[in-house]
């Protein structure tokens, strides 16, 4: 031995292959029949050990008011604290004095579904929602416009509450 | 004549139909298997319970492009899957997989080729199945399916010898090779050789694995070494050819553990299949207990891959020469004196009472084996233990 490779000696109940294999098969075969853990995604969206959490960030809704008119004022909180600036806001006033956006679009691809913007919005208009399936055949339609925002229909994000960090 | 040639030719169809549908399934099967050892559910979209799957796979594999390495040697590398797969589908031919068939032209035995030279014809043809892995290796232009090739070519040589050895000593106690008249002898005494031959069914059982490149002593494929070693740089049908191969080598390495050591396709605990007029229920129910015993094995071929690592090379090796070899040599010695000693002093015949003779002989030697076994000797660390 050129090397000095110490060499533990160990007890025979831990060194047996013999024991070892059989331990392993019999292992392998309770395994066999055990439940099994996955789930079959698009037939099964939640099992009973796993849901999306309430908190869960996904694409944006607007929500409307009695009359289907988006709720938003155009205040331009929301694309001032948007990090990711993604939020593109053109304001707009009817003969009432009454704001409204003319032009509402959320680039999705740029969103970094932060939530600042629901955090932040006065009239509790923009949300993010609680969703996830959002394939598209071209780039384009990720950009999100008023109308489909107050289109969707998902549940919205409940967030963080700083008061009740575990959402009890 | 012509009724030979025609029912020749009918069973030939039916047997390679039945071996590449049963691969077909078994492919399907190793991955279910799998996925229920790993908790998970495996393929179960193509069809009903994804039954379907090992025909998509067949599908893509005729539409996948054939890629061929710049500097392959281009004859042997398309040379290297027919190669091993040819052997893999003839080793089938001499295996009795059900009573014979009573038909308006004559009675045909449920065998492609009741070969007189029977095992000796699988060991022979199997043998030739190395041939197309090496070559594969070797053609492919690429160190690791050279280094797969030549581990392959080692490996088979190796654990080829305690085959061999482990089927002497059916030879010994048989006296005859021809599989249909080892199945007879063990309806016969109403004991398969699994009782006075345990110790060999062991050792052939090991080689067995071996001999499939199949887990732990995958050595030759070894992904995590060699990427996929022999079959590398193989894709489309040439790949699929190696599959097929190995796991058809496997159908007929676990029908050969049943033909040798389990009666084939002998019912237990009844004579009404081998005595009496050869019927067609006969033939079916036989024909479903010999796939039972089949598919026990095939099993436990998929349960070994999925719960046992892969030895090292050197384990692999010292395995076949310094416990195999020695073992068998030690245990055919053994046996051909005790099956002396049976025969001429005591002068029985192979039946009953000699089977269980050599049983318990098999017992204490199965125990005195395990007991060894067991001291941790068989997979030593890569460094020599320090003398005491």
């Amino acid at each position: 031995m050129a090397i000095g490779v110490k060499v533990m000696k160990r007890p025979t109940q831990q060194t047996s292959y013999l024991r070892a294999t059989l331990k392993g098969m019999a292992l392998t075969f309770s395994h066999l029949l055990r439940p099994k853990v996955t789930m079959q995604y698009p037939e099964e969206k939640s099992s009973k050990d796993w849901t999306l959490s309430s908190r869960w960030r996904g694409t944006h809704r607007m929500l409307t008011d009695e009359q289907g008119r988006a709720k938003c004022v155009a205040c331009g909180l929301c694309p001032q604290i948007c990090p990711a600036n993604c939020i593109k806001l053109v304001p707009g006033e009817d003969e009432e004095g009454n704001r409204y956006p003319l032009i509402y679009e959320i680039d999705e691809f740029r969103c970094v579904f932060c939530g600042y913007c629901q955090e932040v919005c006065p009239e509790e208009a923009i949300h993010v929602g609680v969703h996830y399936e959002n394939s598209e055949y071209t780039r384009d339609r990720f950009v999100y416009d008023l109308e489909r925002l107050s289109a969707q229909t998902h549940p919205v994000s409940t967030l963080w509450d700083p008061s009740d960090p575990k959402g009890e | 004549m012509t009724f030979f040639i025609v029912s020749s030719a009918i069973k030939v169809f039916v047997v390679f139909n039945l071996i590449m549908v049963s691969v077909a399934l078994l492919t399907l099967i190793e991955r279910r298997v799998c996925a229920w050892m790993q908790d998970r559910l495996g393929p179960n979209r193509v069809g009903p319970q994804g039954i379907l799957q090992p025909a998509a796979d067949g599908l893509k594999n005729f539409l996948k492009e054939e890629t061929s390495p710049a500097m392959a040697d281009k004859a042997l590398f398309t040379l290297a899957p027919i190669v091993s797969f040819v052997p893999a589908l003839l080793t089938f031919a001499v295996i009795p997989f059900a009573a014979p068939l009573p038909t308006r032209w004559g009675i045909v035995p449920m065998v492609v080729a009741d070969l007189p030279v029977g095992f000796l014809y699988i060991l022979a043809i199997s043998s030739l199945g190395v041939y197309g892995i090496v070559l594969a290796g070797w053609s492919s232009n690429n160190k690791y399916a050279l280094l797969g090739g030549l581990r392959a070519s080692a490996q088979m040589i190796s654990y080829e010898i305690a085959l061999g050895m482990s089927t002497v000593a059916v030879l010994l106690l048989a006296g005859n090779v021809t599989l249909s008249q080892v199945i007879a002898q063990q309806q016969a005494a109403h004991a398969w050789f699994i009782v006075p031959l345990s110790v060999a069914f062991v050792i052939f059982f090991i080689s067995a694995f071996a001999e499939t490149n199949r887990l732990p002593f995958d050595l030759p494929e070894a992904e995590a070494e060699l990427i996929a070693g022999y079959h590398t740089e193989y894709s489309a049908m040439k790949f699929s050819m190696f599959y097929i191969a190995e796991y058809s080598n496997m159908v007929t390495a676990s029908a050969l553990m049943a033909t040798l050591f389990f009666g084939g396709w002998d019912i237990p605990f009844t004579t009404w299949d081998s005595t009496g007029d050869p019927s067609v229920l006969k033939t079916l129910a036989t024909l479903v207990v010999f796939g039972f015993k089949t598919f026990v094995f095939l099993f436990t071929y998929i349960w070994v891959r999925w719960t046992l690592p892969r030895f090292r090379y050197d384990q692999l090796m010292a395995l076949g020469w310094k416990v195999l070899l020695p073992l068998s040599l030690l245990y055919i010695t053994l046996l051909a004196v005790a099956i002396w000693f049976i025969r001429t002093q005591l002068g029985w015949e192979y039946g009953p009472g000699m089977a269980w003779a050599l049983g318990g002989l098999n017992l204490v030697l199965l125990i005195a084996l395990v007991w060894w076994l067991d001291r941790g000797r068989i997979v030593s660390g890569s460094v020599q233990e320090e003398a005491a």
